[in-house]
């Protein structure tokens, strides 16, 4: 037999780091996605805007007063002169203009008189680089207008109700549907998820049932969050609609209430979207128990119960409790099961009970990314900052928590 | 103390001395799935003495003494057959509580492996869940005197066990046991993790307890179970080769294995 | 003096206690001068105990539920269309009464297939990249990160793709080419969703690939670059290959990127330029509106519903099983 070696080897190094190269450059590519989406919806939720007055605010000048100086009185003046009779009586019967406070009626001029609309909106990279152009182009097209930099996110924002004007929109009724439905879904996901996982890890024998349940759990956490919304939507909804429109707890007399399709019931459904993932984590957290624990806990003449209680749960409690945090804040950013149960689109009037109508952050980010208009797409980032703004400071705190009770124990 | 007589066959009078042996076990035999651990072991342990189980690793002595209490139950593969006498009850009788017999027969482990509580929260939690209704503190003191420990833990009994060191965590795991007052104390191999003077302490400890307990010790090193046991059983491969006092089986072994094993031919 | 007199008083009460420490015991089992080892009944343990079996029961309760729901409604469905016509109709259309899914299933298939063409490779050259490459510290600063990645609300990426991506695509491949709802657009960004999936699965595959292997490799005088690519990839396959499943079951069930970017209307066309409607953007759409219980355009929902889960459910179960495989062989 005859051969040569041709190594080649020059070759191959340059194809080795090549190849290399591009391996770390599809990581990179990977952490950029993740930049250009963060970055993308900060520069939707800053930036310029040029605002029109339905009645410009500077013929309002009342005394040689702006209307931003002016009292009581001169406000009052102003509503009288600009206000429509019919308007008037209908804000009079709300509340007399008499008892109406000084901010108040600043609110209501600015609101019914000065009706300020967008006319044009630019992002924050654009307001950043090409400030000029846009006083420019402000100037030009808008001489009546007013230039302002606004950031999407304000107290306003997350103070107001949802409404039909970008100016006036808020997510105060969404953000009260998403903390009150992401309640229930921990008050009922977090015993029964911890339970069964307690129950699969301590109890259980090496059985079929065991077994069933364990592959069940894990095709559950597969199942396609879209799925669990029809199921919410049968069962909760429509099956249990009595239970979770608050009729058998005589509550559907305030008028709010819709059918089924409460906050009750979205609870529900994500507490049973969430529940396999709650089970697998704790699952996790219990196998981390070192059986020496057990051990020395039954040696004493503990209990089954006794042992978990006393030792397995406050040893494993800091990853159940970081599994747990993962779980709701996938719960908070869910949508889709949401739509499904029948969020509402338009909700001004803020849930009272757990039979209250709902919305969310994420079904409000929804509505507003689904409509054309570009004072709608600065509202949608604006509500997703805050949404991640939630998920971030839910996943910080877990993770303090964790260090905070970690610090405490060794084992 | 009183003597009540009793139709209960699970029910005996508290430091009876009726039946020859503390413990006893009547053709054991222990498997893990298939495999068989420990061979129709019989044998008795006398009274506040120390007996020790000798042998090679995998030899099933660990799995035999971890079967006198059933703590063996935790592992899902095991199956234990033949009976392990204590006050004349088999333990392993279906009607028999677990939780009662690992009450009267206390176990001390490899590894320390205190609770994550205060020092004294460790002592005092057994005897808490057992009913315990007498002072806790002089309980921790007086099982903390017992193991030598007091003067070492007494100003931060509500520090962390695992502020302590290794050898004095095993201490502190005697101490556990010690103080719900049980009849037999098994131990696993108690210092194989344990520096040679941590090790003296607790040999030196064992003398003491004997007076009041039966000790039942598995340990892997000779010269250990020489210096602290009356009694010594050598097992190989699941079976009891021989069975007798100390003396006589390091210095006079019937058997040949035993011979070999002592002097160090295998193992 | 009071005060020594307390003390002196608490030394005898202490004392006394210890008295009586070794006479009566504290025990209850002492006080009674005998034991019992009967198996006492424990109440509550046994309580606590149905509680917990009670919870893990929850779950197939809810596997039940889907199965139940899934199948009576569709199962009134089918009572009106054949399921011959439902799997070979070419159009749907409720208010006609055409209920063919080809449409929506290659929409589906489209914006799937979009997502897993970006993110297998780049999943697979990210895990390439972390386990046969990266130094540690890289490794733990980066994976964390791809972690947030896979956090980020879907909504959140279906605004991506309508703001972002979308006008990029038109801007690139001309307006008149692409319409404002395409399937490519909402199957790119699904493809960076799922990366994170396919990276961290890929990853796990290439580690439990034995040491030895690689050691072999090198051995033989192969570079790095041919030890990783040649021997490591190639044996983790099965590994991958379950990525690449688990993966398209995710892009299948995905829903709030095609709900906002693909479009609003059934369509049939493999033009990934062209609006077209997925299962889970049509459910979304249709119930997302007031719809009627009992009506066809409900049912409808269901049976959509049930092929999507039957569909996610076998690709999971293919997954899990060549996961569960591939482990074996190594172990």
């Amino acid at each position: 037999m005859t051969g040569t070696f041709n190594q080649n080897l020059s070759v191959r190094h340059v194809r080795g780091s090549r190849w290399q190269a591009a391996f770390a450059l599809a990581t990179i590519l990977a952490v950029a996605f993740l930049a250009t989406l963060v970055l993308t919806i900060v520069d939707d939720a800053f930036g310029w805007v040029i605002m029109m007055d339905e009645t410009d605010r500077r013929e309002l000048t009342r005394d040689g007063v702006t209307l931003d100086a002016q009292n009581t009185a001169q406000l009052l003046a102003t509503i009288d002169e600009h206000l429509s009779p019919r308007r008037y009586r209908a804000l009079e019967r709300e509340l007399p203009f008499a008892d109406r406070g000084r901010d108040d009626l600043y609110a209501l001029v600015l609101a019914e008189i000065v009706n300020p609309e967008i006319a044009e909106t630019y992002n924050l990279f654009e307001s950043l680089v090409s400030a000029q152009a846009i006083k420019a182009q402000a100037a030009e097209e808008y001489p009546e207008g007013l230039l302002v930099f606004r950031s999407w996110v304000n107290a306003r924002f997350l103070l107001a109700p949802q409404s039909a004007v970008p100016l006036a929109a808020g997510i105060k009724t969404a953000i009260l549907g998403t903390l009150m439905t992401i309640l229930i879904t921990l008050a009922f996901a977090f015993p029964i998820g911890i339970g069964a996982a307690i129950w699969l890890e301590e109890y259980a024998r090496d059985s079929w049932l065991t077994r069933a349940i364990q592959v069940n759990i894990y095709n559950l956490a597969g199942v396609p969050s879209i799925i669990y919304g029809m199921l919410g939507l049968a069962v909760f909804v429509r099956g249990l609609e009595p239970i979770t429109s608050g009729a058998i707890f005589g509550a559907s007399a305030a008028g709010d209430t819709a059918n089924g399709r409460t906050i009750l019931s979205a609870g529900l459904t994500l507490a049973v979207l969430i529940l396999p993932v709650i089970i697998i984590n704790a699952q996790e957290a219990l196998k981390a128990v070192p059986g020496s624990l057990r051990q020395s806990s039954l040696a004493v003449g503990a209990t089954k119960w006794q042992t978990i209680r006393y030792h397995v749960l406050p040893a494993s409690f800091d990853r159940i409790l970081t599994g747990t945090v993962l779980a709701i804040s996938r719960a908070i950013g869910e949508t889709a099961p949401l739509v499904v149960i029948g969020a509402s689109t338009f909700l001004t009037q803020d849930p009272t009970s757990i039979f209250s109508k709902f919305t969310t952050l994420p079904i409000q980010i929804y509505q507003w990314t689904s409509r054309p208009q570009a004072e709608f797409r600065h509202l949608a980032a604006a509500a997703i900052v805050v949404l991640l703004a939630l998920m971030l400071s839910l996943n910080s705190f877990a993770i303090v928590a964790r260090n905070k009770m970690r610090k405490q124990k060794r084992f | 103390m009183q003597h009540t007589p009793t139709t209960d066959r699970f029910e005996v009078a508290l430091g009876s001395e009726e039946s020859a042996y503390a413990l006893e076990t009547r053709n054991l035999n222990i498997y893990y799935g298939d495999s068989r651990a420990v061979n129709e072991l019989s044998m008795g342990f006398d009274r506040r003495k120390v007996t020790a189980i000798i042998g090679p690793s995998g030899c099933g002595k660990s799995t035999a003494l971890r079967s006198f209490n059933r703590m063996n139950e935790l592992i899902a593969s095991a199956r234990t057959e033949g009976e392990v006498l204590f006050h004349g009850v088999n333990v392993y009788d279906p009607g028999v509580d677990p939780v009662q017999v690992r009450r009267w027969i206390g176990m001390v482990f490899q590894k320390p492996n205190p609770f994550s509580k205060s020092i004294h929260e460790n002592i005092a939690w057994g005897a808490r869940i057992n009913g315990y209704t007498g002072d806790f503190d002089e309980l921790v003191e007086d099982s903390l005197k017992r193991v030598a420990l007091w003067d070492e833990v007494k100003d931060k009994l509500k520090e962390s066990a695992y502020a302590l060191s290794g050898g004095q965590q095993q201490r502190l795991c005697i101490a556990r046991a010690v103080a719900l007052k049980p009849e037999i104390l098994l131990m696993d191999e108690p210092t194989s993790a344990l520096d040679p003077i941590s090790t003296a302490k607790i040999e030196d400890l064992l003398d003491e307890l004997k007076k009041q307990y039966t000790i039942i010790i598995v340990t892997h090193n000779m010269q250990q179970a020489g210096r602290v046991s009356d009694r010594t059983a050598f097992m190989l491969l699941g079976d009891l080769v021989e069975y007798a006092d100390t003396k006589e089986l390091f210095f006079n072994p019937r058997d040949e294995r035993t011979e070999n094993y002592i002097s160090g031919r295998f193992g | 003096m009071a005060s020594f007199i307390v003390y002196c008083y608490a030394r005898f009460c202490k004392k006394a206690g210890t008295m009586k420490h070794g006479t009566i015991g504290f025990y209850p089992e002492e006080r009674l001068g005998r034991l019992s080892f009967r198996r006492a009944p424990r109440p509550t343990e046994r309580l606590i105990q149905a509680f917990l079996f009670f919870c893990a029961a929850v779950s197939i309760l809810t596997t039940a539920g889907i199965i139940v729901v899934l199948g009576t409604e569709s199962a009134g469905f089918f009572k009106e269309v054949s399921i011959l016509e439902f799997f070979t109709g070419k159009e749907w259309q409720p208010s006609i009464g055409k209920f063919g899914i080809a449409p929506l299933f290659v929409a589906t298939l489209t914006t799937s297939l979009t997502a897993m063409a970006v993110a297998l490779p780049l999943g697979l050259a990210v895990a390439i990249y972390l386990a046969e490459y990266a130094r540690p510290r890289v490794r733990e600063t980066l994976k964390p990160v791809l972690e947030v990645l896979a956090g980020v609300p879907t909504v959140a990426y279906g605004y991506f793709a309508l703001t972002v991506v979308t006008p990029f695509l038109r801007g690139l491949l001309g307006q008149e080419n692409v319409e404002v709802y395409n399937t490519l657009s909402a199957g790119l960004v699904m493809g960076v969703l799922i990366l994170p999936l396919i990276s961290s699965m890929c990853e796990d595959a290439l580690s439990s690939v034995p040491g030895s292997l690689r050691e072999a490799a090198y051995a033989m005088g192969a570079t790095k670059l041919e030890t990783s690519v040649k021997i490591i990839v190639p044996a983790a396959f099965s590994g991958i290959a379950a990525a690449f499943i688990l993966g398209l079951s995710r892009a299948v069930g995905e829903t709030m990127i095609v709900a906002l970017a693909a479009g609003a209307g059934p369509r049939l066309t493999l033009n990934p330029l062209r609006s077209a409607e997925t299962m889970t953007g049509h459910i979304v759409r249709i119930s997302g509106g007031d719809l009627s219980y009992d009506s066809m355009d409900y049912r409808s929902l269901f049976a959509i519903a049930l092929v999507l889960f039957v569909s996610t459910l076998f690709l999971n179960i293919l997954s899990r099983n060549i996961v569960k495989k591939y482990r074996e062989v190594y172990e």
